[in-house]
């Protein structure tokens, strides 16, 4: 069973509920951090990080010798990742352009030189377009670096975990390769960014259930209401944690009673629960008695 | 422009405040996938424009023979049985290219909404990107562009940022060009973690930083780890602001907090403008 971790909003307690929940079931579990932005359950799993891997996409590199600068990658390119300077013939005096007629061919091949193509590799998708329909052949792939993937193991807990490298634009490819390792016979934990967009499609994907962790202030409702659209079009199930449940106002109880959306668990605003997070400490060993909540968190999605 | 790496440490509560306090100025709200910023600035829409953000392919299954060279070539597993699964598709077009019965057109996405708005603190400039939708980096750039198109109209000093979560995309089209990047962390482990890496992303393309640590009693330790990284690291810290339940009671209310008075983090929040305006 795969399960997820989203929120729409950030801060309301993702990496909490998925570290906090990987750490009470007592099962073979597989913990997959796909917040690869900004990865942090790894704070309070705390692996012993056993082994690394390098994720790279493939970009263009043109062969300048084989190219003749006809443009087709550069039209076929959907992300402007390439652009193509066509040789011009710049007449270089005034002596050359009285001989213009006379010295065309010579000139022809000495300026061709002057073409040029530049490519933008933190524009580019690898989708391969560019190397597929290149009619001269001149375009190769090399790999370029976007992140890293670290496996480790926590209290019996196998852990992986994506880190975008810094500056680099795309994170879905990384998220991708993270789950790849996705072991099916394990019950599967995914703490997946915040936000609606490409990211964190790409991790909630294939999910069979997602928990949406939320708080009860405007904010939280707002971002909640994103994420409930997303995961309708997606055709995932999904259920409610309220965090901080307490501390604003009754507006996200009453939508999700609306709506019909189960919730799973409050967990009300506790100032120690607060300071554990801050040192990395997870709720449930905070607080013992989250254990059993837990628990009854994870037998509901089963059960329903 | 306002940013944080990791989620929910008050950017917006911040841009809002500064809405509030800043004059000459106009706002933008480029956390285009969970836009909050209106909930504090109540706009009146002025203006609305679609965004389309990129095309999606669409097989003709009448011309359509079936061959398979659309599933072969697509990188993003996004074509099964001849159907195109619109959320995996990015756009990219190869099928379209590679198709001998040129049986795939690319259509236009229809991917979002922006908004121009008037607020009582000045003109927002705003974003919706549609549900499950891509391209959040270019709905940034339009945000930011037409904030700056009205700013040099209305002959305005600035444009406030209030920037999305993480260290990707819509954070590095946000980021580009802007003149200070105010980072707003709060004192725990992962906001010290996340505060580390946006700052690297921050000055990776040139942007000078200026922190903020908000709930900053939550854990003294951790403030102090946040202080000594930031002066190690020659990044000046502007305000530590204190946790505060007033912080969640202007929110409930929908109003900045410094619209609040007899509070604990109005004069941290003014003292921390009026330090960042004097950094621009």
């Amino acid at each position: 069973m795969i399960i997820s971790i989203a929120s729409g909003k950030g801060g309301t307690g993702k990496t909490t509920i998925a570290t906090s929940l990987a750490l009470s079931l007592n099962k073979s579990i597989q913990f997959l951090d796909c917040d690869v932005e900004e990865p942090d359950a790894h704070i309070f799993l705390k692996p012993k990080i056993e082994s690394k891997k390098t994720v790279s996409i493939p970009v263009p590199q043109v062969d300048e010798v084989r190219c003749n600068f006809c443009g087709k990658c550069a039209q076929v390119c959907a992300y402007n990742a390439i652009a193509v300077v066509k040789p011009v013939r710049i007449p270089k005096n005034e002596k050359e352009i009285k001989n213009r007629n006379s010295s065309t061919t010579a000139d022809e091949s000495s300026n061709k030189a002057k073409g040029k193509v530049l490519i933008f590799p933190e524009l580019c998708h690898g989708c391969g377009g560019c190397k597929l329909l290149c009619p001269e052949k001149a375009i190769t792939e090399v790999d370029k670096d976007i992140g890293l993937i670290e496996f480790g193991e926590s209290k019996g807990i196998q852990f992986i975990h994506g880190k975008l490298n810094i500056g680099e634009a795309l994170s879905p490819p990384l998220i991708r390769a993270v789950k790849e390792y996705i072991n099916p016979t394990r019950t599967v934990i995914i703490d997946v960014p915040p936000g609606t967009s490409c990211p964190v499609i790409e991790a909630v994907k294939g999910s069979d259930y997602c928990i949406l962790v939320t708080e009860p202030t405007p904010f939280g409702l707002n971002d909640l209401i994103l994420a409930v659209e997303v995961l309708k079009k997606l055709g995932i199930p999904f259920g409610v944690v309220i965090n901080r449940a307490d501390i604003g106002d009754k507006k996200v109880e009453r939508y999700c009673q609306d709506s019909n959306i189960p919730v799973l668990m409050h967990i009300p605003f506790d100032k120690e629960i607060a300071i554990a997070y801050s040192m990395g400490i997870p709720i449930i060993e905070a607080k013992s008695k989250y254990i059993q909540e837990f628990g009854r968190l994870f037998e509901k999605i089963v059960d329903r | 422009m306002i940013i944080s790496g990791k989620g929910g440490t008050g950017k917006t509560v911040i841009a809002a405040s500064f809405a509030a306090l800043a004059k000459n100025k106009v706002m933008a709200d480029c956390d285009v996938d969970a836009a909050d910023l209106h909930l504090l600035l109540h706009p009146e829409v002025l203006e609305r424009h679609d965004f389309k953000g990129g095309k999606k392919a669409v097989i003709d299954r009448e011309r359509c023979s079936e061959c398979g060279k659309c599933e072969e070539v697509c990188r993003f597993n996004a074509i099964e049985n001849f159907v195109v699964d619109t959320i995996s598709c990015e756009g990219c077009g190869v099928c379209s290219h590679i198709c001998p019965e040129d049986a795939i057109k690319m259509e236009e996405n229809l991917s979002g909404e922006w908004f121009i708005s008037r607020t009582k603190y000045g003109s927002l400039v705003h974003a919706k990107l549609g549900i499950a939708e891509e391209n959040s980096g270019k709905l940034v750039t339009v945000v930011r562009q037409n904030a700056k198109l009205i700013a040099e109209r209305e002959k305005k000093d600035f444009i406030i940022i209030d920037g999305p979560p993480g260290i990707g995309c819509p954070v590095i089209a946000s980021l580009t060009g802007v003149d200070l990047a105010l980072v707003v962390t709060e004192p725990t482990l992962s906001g010290i973690h996340d505060l580390e890496r946006v700052c690297k992303v921050a000055h990776h393309f040139g942007v000078k930083t200026y922190v903020c640590i908000n709930k900053y009693d939550l854990n003294l330790e951790n403030s102090k780890t946040i202080e000594k990284y930031c002066l190690d690291s020659n990044i000046e810290i502007g305000e530590k602001i204190p946790f505060d339940q007033s912080v969640t009671d202007a929110l409930v209310r929908g109003v900045p907090v410094v619209e609040m008075s007899n509070n604990k983090v109005t004069r941290k929040i003014e003292n921390l403008w009026n330090r960042v305006e004097k950094n621009l």
